[in-house]
Parts: C-alpha cells; structure tokens; sequence
C-alpha cells in the first residue's frame, strides 16, 4: 500500500496519458477538452507529488525489487516534470489547433515523456535506467516529428532518431560493461562490487563511463553529442521544442548525478576530469555558435546548450567533504535546472506567441515589439536576463550556487571559463533585445494579440523566474532536501 | 524597531515605477509630474539622513537587518555612514532634479522613460546602502538594466552600440566580482560588509587574496572608469540622453569609487598598499588617467564627448586620493601626521565623489541645453555665444571653472585634498598628477570657453551649422535645474565643511579600522 502512495504520481500521469488515448477513440466528433484532461492529469499529479513530499516519510532504499527509488531526489523530478508537462500543453493548446487536425495524442505522448522523465530520475538500477531512457527517447522522437506535413518536423525527427539511436546503443555497451566488470546492474551493489578494486578494473570502468556519457550527454545536449539539437529544436513544433529544451535536460542531469555519484563514487576522478572538460567545451561552443544565429529556436537552442555547461559545473564540483555545505555542486544543479525550466519555458511561450501572431521566428521581425506588444517584450527582458544571470532572476540564484560550487572545491579555471561565457552570452540574449527594444517596427506591423492560455503560462513562468530570484529560500529548502535524503 | 528610512529611499523609487506603470500611458504630463512629486520623497529623506549623521559619521545609522536567504546567511541589511549619507543625497538630488528637467525634453515614450529612470534610482540607493555583499551585487547589477535601455532607447545617433557596450563592460567586470564575493563568503563564513572586513578575507594568502582583489578592483575599475578600462565612458555619455548622461557621470561613476572605498580598501589593506606603494601599479593607473583624460579633452571637438573625457581625468584624482589612503598602510612607522596624510587623501577622494557629480552632472545639463536649441554639439559651429546668451554663458563659466578647480568654488576644495594627501605619500604621483590640473585648465578655458563663448558670432556660420536653429537663452526650468547645482557648487566652495565634516568622520573611522 504504502508502495503504492508513493507511486501515485506516476500512476496519475499514466492514467491520464491512457485516458486521452482511449476518449479519443471514442466517437468520431472532435473533443475540444481533450486537451484539458491531459492538464489536468498534469496539475493532479504535481499536487499530489508535493502533498507527498510534505506529508509522507519517503523512503532511502530502492523499491520493487531494488529498481525504483522512490526517494526526494525522484520527487524533485516529479515536480520539474510534471511541471513542464502542464506548462507546455497550456502553451500548445492554441499552437496545435492551428496547425493539425489530429491533436488527442499529442497530449498523450506528452504525459507519456513526463512519465518517463519521472522513471528516469528515480531508476536504481541500470536496466530500469535504459527502459525509461528509451521510453523518453521514444515519445521524444514522435512529439518531434508530429506535424507529419511539414519537411522541416519530420527531417529534425529523423536527425533526432538516428543520433539517440547511437547514443542509446552507445550507452548500453557501457552498461554491459559495467556489468561485466561487477556482475550487477543495482547502483548500489555496482558501488559496492567497485569498492577498493578501483586500480584493477580501471581499464574496464573507464571506457564503461566514456559510453555512458555519449548517452548522456545525448540527452542533456553537451558537446559534442549536441549535433542533433539546433536542427531539432528548429524543425520540431515550437511547444516540443520548449519540451526538449526542459524535460530531457532535466532527465538526463537527473541520471548523472544518480548513475555516477551511487554507483562509480569511486571513479570520481575520472568522470570528474572527462566531465570538466565536457563542461568547458559545451559552455563555449554553445556561446559561441549562438551569437551567429538569426533564428529564434536555434539561438536558444545553442543557448540551451550552454547551460547543460553552466549546470555540468555543479556536479563536477560535488565532493563528500563539502556535502553538508549549501553550495555543495548538486544543490546548484537542482536549483539551476528549476529556474531554468521557468525561464526557458517561459522564454519559448514567448516565441510560440510571436510565432503564432507573426508566422516567423527570425529574430529581425522582433524589431519594435515593445511598441507591438509591451506584454511579450516585457516579459521576454525578464526571460533573458534571467538566462543571463542578472540579479532579481532565478538565473542568477542558479548561477550563484554553480559558481559557488566550483569555488568551493577550487575548481577556479572553470568558474572562470563560466564567467567568460556568461559574458559572451550577454551580447545575444541582448541582441534580442536590441531588436524588440531599440527598432522601430516594421512598416505595416500591428499590435500583437496574446491568447488567455499563453498569458497564464507567461504570467506563471515570469512570477517564478522573479520569484526564485527574489524570495529563493524555499527553492532552496527543497532542493537541500532533495539531495539530503539521495543517500550518497 | 527602527523607522526604516533607508528602505524607504531605496524602494519609494520602485513604488514609483509601479505608481508610473499603472497611469494609462498617454496621460503624459500625468506620469511627467507624479514622478517628480515622488522623487522629492526620497531627497527629503536623503536630508533627513544626512542630518542625523552629522552627529557621529563614522558610525552606521538606521541599520536595518531581515534575514533573506538563510541558507546561504545572505541578509537584507543596510546602514549608512558619512559618505554613504553623501552619496545618497547626491543620488536623490541628481534624481529629481533630472525627472524635472525630463518633463520639458522628453517627448517620446515618457511611460517607459519615468518607469526605468526610477528603477536606475532604486539601484543606485540601494548600493549605497548595502552593507551585504549579496544584496550589493543585486543593486549593482540591477542599475545595469535600466541604464541599458536608457541610452538604447533615448539616446544620440550610435546609441545601441553605445548601449551594448556600457552594459557588457559593466557586465565582465561584475562576474568576476561575484567569483571574488562567494570566495570571500567560502573564506570568512560571512556576506556582510562590515565583518568580512573584519575577518580579513585571506589574510596570509597573498596568491588568493591578489586574485580577489584583482577581481573586486577590476569590477570597481570599469566603473569608475581607470585607464586602461574606461573605453566604454566616451561612448556611453556620449549617446545617452542628457539626463541619462548626468545620472551616469554623477551618480553611476561613484558606484565604482564607493566600492573601492566601501569593499576592496577595508577587505584587502595589505594586498592594497602593495599595488599603492610596493609595486605601483594603481597609482600609475590613476595619473595615466588623470592626463590621459585630460590631454584627449584638448582634442575633442565634440562638447558632450569633452566633458565625458573631463570625467575620467577627474575620476582619477578619487582613484589617486584613495591610492594615497592604502599606500599609507606600506609605509612603516605609522606616524601621526602620515595617517592624517592618508585621512586627507580619501578626504579628498570622497569629496571629489561628490563634487564631481555636481558639476559634472551640471555640464552635462548645460550641454543638453546648447544641444536643445543647436541641434549639433560641435565646438566649430559656435563662437560668440557669450553675447547672445549671456545667462546661460554665466552659469557655464561658474560651473566650468569649478571644474577646473578655481578657489571659492566646489572643485578646489576635493583637489586640493587628494593633493594635499597623496603629496606626504606618494609624492611621483601627486608631481606627475598635477600636470592633469593645468590641462585640464586649458580644454576648459581654451575649448569650452573661448570656442562656445567668445569672439564675434557669427549668424552666417551658426545658420549653416545649425540649420537656422533659434538661439535663446535659458529657459525658466532650464534655470531651475541649475539653481540647486550652482549653490551647491558655491556653497560647499566657502564652506566645506557641510559635506568634509561627514567624510572625514567616516573616512578616520574607517582608516582607524586597518
């Protein structure tokens, strides 16, 4: 019973994942609320994951037959997930309508990736860890390639297929041989069964966690296995976009820190060096490359590459001496990814609305929005210098507490890499601004209409980008929590 | 508990920016004139702060302490001595008297205008106030955002290259700042100001102690602006709106100078004097842009960008000033007179804070107002203004010649101190420093006054120049808006004492602490 309250949750979002499915077999007349149970399923789910945080003793050991760890670290995700998941479907509602006729399922496929990102965060052993990896890859590819009459979905579909293909096989040859090497896919027993034979099997573990990361960094989008994202992000409909930028980010961080901190502490060392320079290469390229870009998705998509570096910071600079301290490194990943997701999705709501109004996302045709729209604008200047990191943003408490992290542990040749990089950045988060700003409009253009559902997922994402930025205790409690109870 | 004045000055700016956001936009004179009634809340409560800390300057008043982020023991805490009640009223002062002449000049966009321009103020207060690192870092940067948009939005012809270049700038030296800040959270345990100077933040590591200090020192360096880091000044005031430059000149400079003062001073003593005395770096950096500055004055032909060059020269005499103060603590046998050598120095520092913001602030009032009227602000197409405008020519040559720090007037008093200290100190650089004074006597007589005013006018060349601008003297606000400066100016000319007795209360105490 007990087992069952804990998986609530997950059980609402499948439910209602089944749920949509199934109405929309029945009868052939189009269900407008469709749609809105999906939401609600969503809504459910997040209040029921945060009645349990609060209410219910979560349990440290692993649960059915050692696969699931139903613990706070799983409940952080639960949260993110379901969080996205109601916050992207209330931007696609107006956004799909438009654009097919065939909608059902694409709510349930989102509830289904949700799901999974759940999974994934609370796998404790390695074969659960590929099934729900898989199960987000899966449903990822189809949200991708979903708006099946435009060449430019299904191409960023099957970019996206064939790159998470080799990933996926990538990563389970490393997990054969971590298997290999210990003869157990429990993280724990992993752990244990590499306790003090570090030397020996080196050269077995090494490689193990080079093929992990490719499957990995796949997900989280880090250099160099980023290649699919800029053209994924572009193709894919802007509300899977949004998805992409958030959700698979947030699975993948979720199974780093889990993968490497309980089941390779040993090999700190080495996946702490391959990481550091992961970061480096990822915060840079993605900096880099982004200031070129004149497409809307893609330069966020670049940017959303960037910060897989910042948060990768995070966990390289976790170490057991400093654990008890506030800006030990998982601490900044938890609250980093949180005030990402609010202001990268909000940021993306943005753009769905524009792209809605307008039919474009070049970053030109921003020129004089404020004067279109002093809503969007607006809310876009808080987005973006939340993604730069400026004070009074969730993006600078995220910043701060990375930052800290590698100072703490003198990492300092990263914290200034990322210091460098957060300037660069600067200029095209700025340049967006320039164009909405300090441009007049284009000749003819008119003001700029906001439908209700965007304006409550802008009115949601932009209070708690500030939020976090000005009030970030709670935040914080939550994710102390959520690592306190990790048992690392 | 106390009244907490303090919050209030920095967030009845902020009142004012949702005040200003909820008056239907077109209502223009509406949005124009509540904002000036409002910005006379905080002046008032400026005076009143200034006031009360007369009786003891050295001391923090009307502390006010709210725990904000526990976790990390970051607090909302403020506090004022006497050169932050200065700066504070130099701030408010400033800050009405531009929302006052922006009633009259600005015509475009007013909503959005008032809405940043109280947001700018917030930040600005707030860093004087701040007596948190955190909370610091939040007004420092947030300040940022609103200047930003200000010159993109109001300013001349090369704005948004103007405007992206202030920011970034601003920006690469402020992150390092916060690498140096969380350092000193990981080395002392504490965010607040006071006690991490208390603490010595790697007292006995001089490698990191460098490192942080470097980082502090380049962040405040931007700012002020010091050579070689003052790049983005000429452009910035160049192309901000006239209010937009007088905020920036008068107000935001000082940020800079403060946190010198304020953090890296009292943080880092020993890494400081040896920058200072051991190994000069800062000093040289100081009279490069005391010259320098003053030097490329000569060779502007542009009125506004002349006196944004005028600006880093006179910003290198604090930088000197407070050279001096830290250069004291290398030399051994702390005698009586060298400690009051060093008082003298940030003395002098301090007050040229302030004088500078006044005057400066005023030239670039009145270059706004020769700009209003010629619609070009090149020194060629003018001449013989004096006798077409004689009002304006006379507020000019009161404000130019306490800018070059004539007896009687603001500027000679700040001068002569950072002079009068860094001469018992360090005495090369107040040598090398005093050429600035004489150069900077040239551009003003010589570009200034004998290229705007003297002469015959000639009507055929100000037509051509001017596209038959009309020329008049000053308007009734225009007046108005100088008034205050000018008897300020005059004022602390005569009698020092009105601003010197804060600073000096403050800056003893704070030297008594190293």
């Amino acid at each position: 019973m007990q087992t069952l309250i804990l998986l609530l949750p997950q059980l609402i979002l499948f439910l209602a994942a089944v749920v949509v499915f199934g109405l929309d077999l029945v009868g052939r007349d189009e269900k407008k609320w469709l749609p809105y149970v999906a939401l609600g399923g969503a809504i459910v789910a997040l209040v029921v994951a945060v009645y349990l945080i609060v209410a219910v003793e979560l349990p440290a050991e692993p649960m059915l037959g050692g696969t699931i760890a139903l613990d706070s670290f799983a409940f952080f995700f639960q949260i993110v997930a379901t969080l996205v998941a109601a916050l992207v479907i209330i931007s696609s509602l107006g956004y799909m309508r438009e654009r097919t006729p065939y909608r059902a399922e694409f709510y349930g496929l989102l509830l289904l990736a949700c799901l999974a990102i759940t999974l994934v965060a609370a796998a404790a052993d390695l074969i659960m860890v590929y099934v729900a990896f898989e199960l987000l890859s899966i449903t990822s590819y189809i949200l991708t390639g979903y708006l099946r009459e435009d060449r430019k979905s299904s191409e960023a579909a099957i970019k996206y297929f064939l790159y998470g293909a080799m990933a996926s096989a990538a990563m389970l040859y490393g997990m054969s041989l971590l298997y290999g090497a210990t003869a157990s896919t429990d993280l724990s027993a992993i752990a244990d069964a590499l306790l003090g034979a570090g030397a020996s099997l080196r050269w077995l573990v090494f490689p193990s966690i080079v093929l992990l990361m490719v499957g990995f960094g796949f997900k989280i989008a880090a250099v160099p296995f980023h290649q699919w994202s800029p053209d994924a992000y572009e193709g894919a409909p802007t509300p899977v976009t949004a998805f992409l930028s958030v959700g698979p980010k947030a699975a993948g961080f979720a199974l780093l820190v889990r993968v490497f901190l309980i089941a390779l502490p040993d090999f700190r060392a080495d996946w702490v060096a391959l990481l550091s320079a992961i970061s480096m290469m990822t915060m840079s390229l993605g900096n880099l490359v982004a200031l070129s870009q004149r497409n809307i998705k893609r330069m966020l998509a670049y940017s959303s590459i960037a910060h897989a570096g910042y948060i990768l910071i995070g966990l390289v600079s976790w170490d057991l001496w400093h654990s008890e301290s506030a800006f030990n490194g998982i601490n900044g990943v938890l609250i980093y990814l949180l005030a990402y997701l609010f202001t990268n999705l909000g940021a993306f709501a943005v753009v769905i609305a524009f792209e809605q109004a307008t039919g474009s996302n070049q970053i030109e045709d921003y020129a004089g929005l404020m004067q279109r729209s002093p809503a969007l604008a607006g809310t876009m200047l808080i987005f973006l210098f939340s993604l730069t990191g400026i004070p009074g943003t969730g993006g600078f408490i995220g910043k701060l507490f990375v930052f800290g992290a590698a100072i703490q542990v003198q990492f300092y040749a990263l914290a200034v890499v990322a210091i460098v990089n957060s300037v660069i950045a600067a200029f095209y988060y700025l340049n967006v601004l320039r164009y909405m700003f300090f441009q007049p409009a284009l000749e003819g253009a008119s003001a700029l209409k906001l439908s209700p559902t965007l304006t409550v997922t802008l009115a949601v994402t932009c209070g708690l980008t500030l939020v976090i930025g000005l009030y970030a205790q709670p935040f914080l409690r939550l994710a102390q929590f959520s690592v306190g109870l990790l048992g690392i | 508990m106390n009244f907490p004045i303090l919050s209030l000055i920095t967030f009845i700016p902020l009142l004012g920016a949702l005040i200003v956001f909820f008056i239907p936009k077109d209502k223009e004179d509406w949005i124009r004139w509540v904002s000036t009634i409002i910005s006379f809340i905080p002046l008032i409560l400026s005076f009143i702060v200034y006031a009360a800390v007369r009786a003891d300057p050295g001391q923090m008043w009307f502390m006010e302490e709210y725990s904000w982020i526990p976790t990390i023991s970051v607090y909302y805490r403020m506090g004022v001595d006497g050169i932050s009640a200065v700066m504070l009223l130099l701030t408010a002062l400033l800050s009405t008297l531009s929302y006052f002449y922006s009633i009259y000049t600005i015509k475009n966009r007013v909503k959005e205008y008032y809405f940043l321009f109280f947001l700018l103020q917030m930040g600005m207060s707030g860093v004087f106030v701040s007596l948190d690192l955190i909370f610091f870092y939040v007004f420092w940067e947030i300040g940022l955002v609103p200047m930003y948009l200000l010159i993109g939005v109001w300013g001349g012809e090369r704005r948004i290259y103007a405007a992206i270049k202030f920011f970034l700038y601003t920006l690469a030296g402020s992150v390092a700042m916060l690498l140096a800040i969380i350092g000193v959270y990981l080395n002392t345990g504490t965010f607040n100001i006071l006690e991490a100077a208390a603490a010595q933040p790697f007292a006995g590591n001089f490698v990191l102690a460098a490192a942080a200090f470097w980082a502090f020192f380049i962040a405040f360096a931007i700012k002020v602006p010091s050579f070689p880091f003052h790049t983005w000044l000429p452009d910035a005031h160049t192309e901000a709106p006239t209010c937009g430059s007088v905020i920036l000149a008068g107000v935001l400079l000082k940020l800079g100078a403060y946190g010198l003062i304020r953090i890296v001073l009292p943080f880092f003593p020993q890494v400081f004097s040896y920058y200072a005395y051991t190994v000069p770096i800062i000093p040289i950096l100081a009279v490069i842009s005391i010259v320098y500055g003053a030097l490329v004055c000569m060779a502007q032909w542009d009125l506004k960008r002349l006196i944004a060059y005028s600006s880093v020269s006179h910003m290198g005499y604090v930088t000197l000033g407070i050279c001096a103060a830290a250069a004291s603590l290398a030399i051994s046998g702390h005698g009586e007179g060298l400690m009051t050598s060093a008082a003298i120095g940030l003395n002098g520092a301090t007050l040229q804070m302030f004088t500078h913001g006044i005057i400066t602030g005023g030239l670039f009032f009145l270059v706004g107002i020769i700009y209003e009227r010629a619609h070009t602000r090149d020194l060629k197409a003018f001449g013989g203004l004096g006798a077409k405008v004689p009002y304006y020519y006379g507020i000019m040559m009161v404000t130019g010649f306490a800018s070059l720090g004539l007896p009687g007037l603001a500027g000679f008093w700040s001068e002569f101190f950072v002079f009068r200290g860094t001469f018992a100190i360090i005495p090369v650089f107040a040598c090398i420093g005093v050429a600035g004074v004489v150069f900077t006597a040239a551009y003003i007589l010589w570009k200034i006054v004998q290229y705007v005013f003297l002469g015959e006018f000639d009507q055929a060349k100000w037509d051509e120049a001017t596209h038959h601008a009309k020329l008049t003297d000053m308007e009734l606000f225009e007046k108005v808006t100088m008034w205050p400066l000018v008897i300020v100016m005059v004022l602390v000319g005569f009698y020092p004492t009105v601003v010197v007795a804060l600073l000096n209360g403050a800056t003893t105490a704070l030297l008594g602490k190293l």
